[in-house]
């Protein structure tokens, strides 16, 4: 005789042996006696780490004065970094013209919210104003020389907002460039195939250090005589192109994981090269690279530092400046802690952001 | 040469392959094919695996580039000339084994892509024609879903809408329901059944035998890159002229 189930099981909740915090714990650091173990040593260990740096840090650090003999406790003495504060952040910008590069900031934090966030839909006009009137707005306001502003020569320029020209401007460059790089190298074309694969190993292969060394000391031995380019001018471009050359790689890696279907479809369906690229291709490699480009980002951030061989201000090389006057000796730990926690803060947040950004393009069963 | 394969062309001529071969490297794929595919045709063409029917409907619009003899569709010779690339293109869809939707946009977005890119449509109007195709493939509910998210069948159906949207005049298919569980096998013939009896010039790589039957103008078999035997579906099957192709019939029918 046949079984038939006439009833509907009703929908249920899931089990509830994992709700609490006892009961997590119980589940999750103490099982088993070796994971009750590895849990109270690994207590331990993280609290030692932790109770002595925020007692460096906060607990015995002195915050308040304005010389070293202020520094009386036996932790960290910021009072260092305050004393340098503004060097720190503007380098030798002039005191009264600091507020152009707060205005700098302003507008390109604006357009980078409405560029990366969710808030906007459309993003042609933010990406217009973040990527072509923030630049030229943000050369003049920093350089002057025109609207009656005062000219501030680049060798002024230091600190973090050195830092952070070096890293957008490359990373603005590196991305783009590297696509095209990409491209290249798949080409079927053999003279842009040659060029390209020519440049990346050629960079590739040599160090940052090099790469600017040879930007600033060499290249105007070859140029013709008057034609100078600024210094700053000549790191931007060794490091914009030697992060496209990185960048290039992994975009490639990415396009080489779209399988053949996909340009088949758009050909099929009479889509040109560029158009299939741009529309079907590069929007899936690229999806699939956020992870490898946003570590090369964070990579090309922290090489800014490299550009003190060549005589720069960056934060990395204010602050050891600093460390070097006669009335700050030993603070070398203040200052390098400081400048860490500085970068550390700006890679982090790259970082979480390309994981939320990874979630939200993510078109599969999830969604 | 040309010309004279130009004049022959009449209008009620949708593809014409004349004296055309193929190598990969050394491999000589395709060998001296010559297939004439009238308008409103509809041609199923089977074969074992590796005998070159993926290549030559894909020569057909160009995926692939053949070496020797002519292509022409639609009164144009495929030649490297991009823009006449371009335009053959546009009247051929191509429906795939492997479905190749676009992942990372939606339904209703793969559908309009081409449209509005290619052919310049108001994005409006693109979507009401995207809409109406979807409907005919019985699956406008699912147009705001991501290709991820559907079922072979329903996959393969969006694809078929996705070619129809660019309104071609002829269709090819490659294996359309090989990738295909057997439930999903018939949703997708349906589709195509329905679409040749509006009148498409269809060429369909498939081992449908059933299919065949019912639409088939001709049947085509192919071994070793040349095409061996065509024939209306009934002669086709019930009096088979060539020992390879009583062969082939014979290890199919046996194992459908
Ligand atoms: N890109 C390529 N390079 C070299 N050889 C290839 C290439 N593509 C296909 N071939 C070869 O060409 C022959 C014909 O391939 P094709 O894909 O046209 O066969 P098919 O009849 O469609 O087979 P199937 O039924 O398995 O799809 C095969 O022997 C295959 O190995
Ligand atoms: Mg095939």
């Amino acid at each position: 005789m046949a079984i038939v189930k006439t009833e509907r099981h009703e929908d249920l909740p899931p089990p509830v042996s994992q709700t609490g915090v006892i009961g997590w714990m119980r589940e999750n650091l103490f099982s088993s006696p070796l994971n009750a173990l590895l849990t109270v040593v690994s207590i331990y260990v993280i609290w030692g780490a932790l109770s002595s740096i925020i007692s460096y840090a906060f607990i015995n650090a002195n915050f308040v004065g304005e010389t070293r003999e202020d520094c009386t406790g036996t932790g960290a003495c910021w009072v260092f970094i305050k004393a340098r504060f503004g060097q720190i952040m503007y380098g030798f910008y002039p005191v009264e013209e600091r507020w152009r590069v707060d205005v700098g900031y302003i507008l390109a934090a604006i357009g980078l919210f409405l560029v990366l966030s969710d808030f906007v839909k459309n993003k042609k006009w933010p990406a217009i104003y973040t990527f072509v009137v923030v630049p030229i707005v943000c050369y003049f306001l920093f350089y002057g020389g025109s609207f009656g502003l005062e000219v501030v020569e680049t060798s002024q320029w230091g600190g973090l907002f050195l830092t952070l020209v070096l890293a957008s401007v490359s990373i603005f460059v590196a991305l783009p460039l590297g696509i095209v790089l990409a491209l290249g190298r798949r080409s079927t074309m053999p003279i842009v195939r040659m060029l390209c694969v020519g440049f990346i190993e050629f960079v590739r292969g040599v160090p940052l250090i090099t790469v600017l060394f040879m930007a600033s000391v060499m290249l105007p031995l070859f140029l013709p005589e008057g034609m100078n380019f600024d210094k700053l001018i000549r790191a931007l471009v060794g490091m914009s192109l030697f992060s496209a050359a990185y960048m290039a790689e992994v975009v490639r890696g990415g396009l080489q994981a779209i399988p053949k279907g996909q340009t088949e479809a758009a050909s099929s369906l009479g889509l040109g090269y560029w158009k299939a690229m741009g529309l079907i291709v590069l929007p899936q490699a690229l999806k699939i690279s956020i992870p490898s480009i946003v570590n090369t980002f964070i990579g090309l951030f922290k090489d800014t530092t490299l550009v003190l061989i060549i005589g720069l201000l960056d934060l990395l090389s204010i602050v050891k400046a600093g460390t070097t006057d006669k009335e700050w000796v030993g603070m070398a730990t203040e200052g390098y802690v400081f400048v860490a926690a500085v970068f550390w803060v700006f890679c982090f947040s790259m970082s979480r952001y390309s994981i939320w950004l990874e979630n939200k393009l993510h078109t599969g069963h999830k969604r | 040469m040309s010309e004279a394969a130009m004049t022959q062309t009449d209008i009620d001529v949708a593809i014409q392959l004349i004296g055309m071969h193929k190598w990969y490297g050394e491999f000589h794929v395709l060998k001296d094919i010559n297939l004439t595919v009238e308008r409103g045709e509809k041609i199923v063409v089977c074969g074992p695996s590796g005998s070159g029917k993926s290549t030559m409907i894909r020569c057909i619009n160009r995926l692939e580039e053949h070496q020797q003899g002519q292509i022409i569709v639609d009164g144009i010779e495929l030649t490297n000339d991009v823009k006449k690339i371009d335009e053959i293109r546009r009247e051929v869809g191509m429906v795939f084994q492997h479905f190749n939707l676009f992942p990372h946009l939606t339904v209703l977005e793969n559908c309009t892509l081409a449209p509005i890119w290619v052919r310049k449509t108001p994005k409006a109007e693109a979507e009401a024609t995207a809409m109406k195709f979807l409907e005919r493939v019985k699956i406008p509910e699912q147009a705001m879903k991501y290709p991820g998210q559907l079922s072979g069948g329903q996959q393969q159906r969006v694809a078929i809408a996705r070619s129809l949207c660019m309104n071609p005049r002829i269709m090819l298919f490659d294996e359309p329901t090989s990738a295909l569980d057997p439930e999903m096998i018939s949703e997708v013939l349906d589709t195509m059944i329905s679409l040749a009896e509006e009148g498409m010039t269809m060429i369909c790589v498939t081992h449908e035998m059933g299919f065949a039957k019912t639409v088939a103008d001709r049947v085509l078999f192919m071994d070793a890159g040349e095409i061996i035997e065509q024939a209306p579906p009934q002669e086709f099957f019930e009096n088979p002229q060539s020992e390879r192709t009583q062969l082939f019939l014979s290890q199919i029918l046996h194992n459908g």
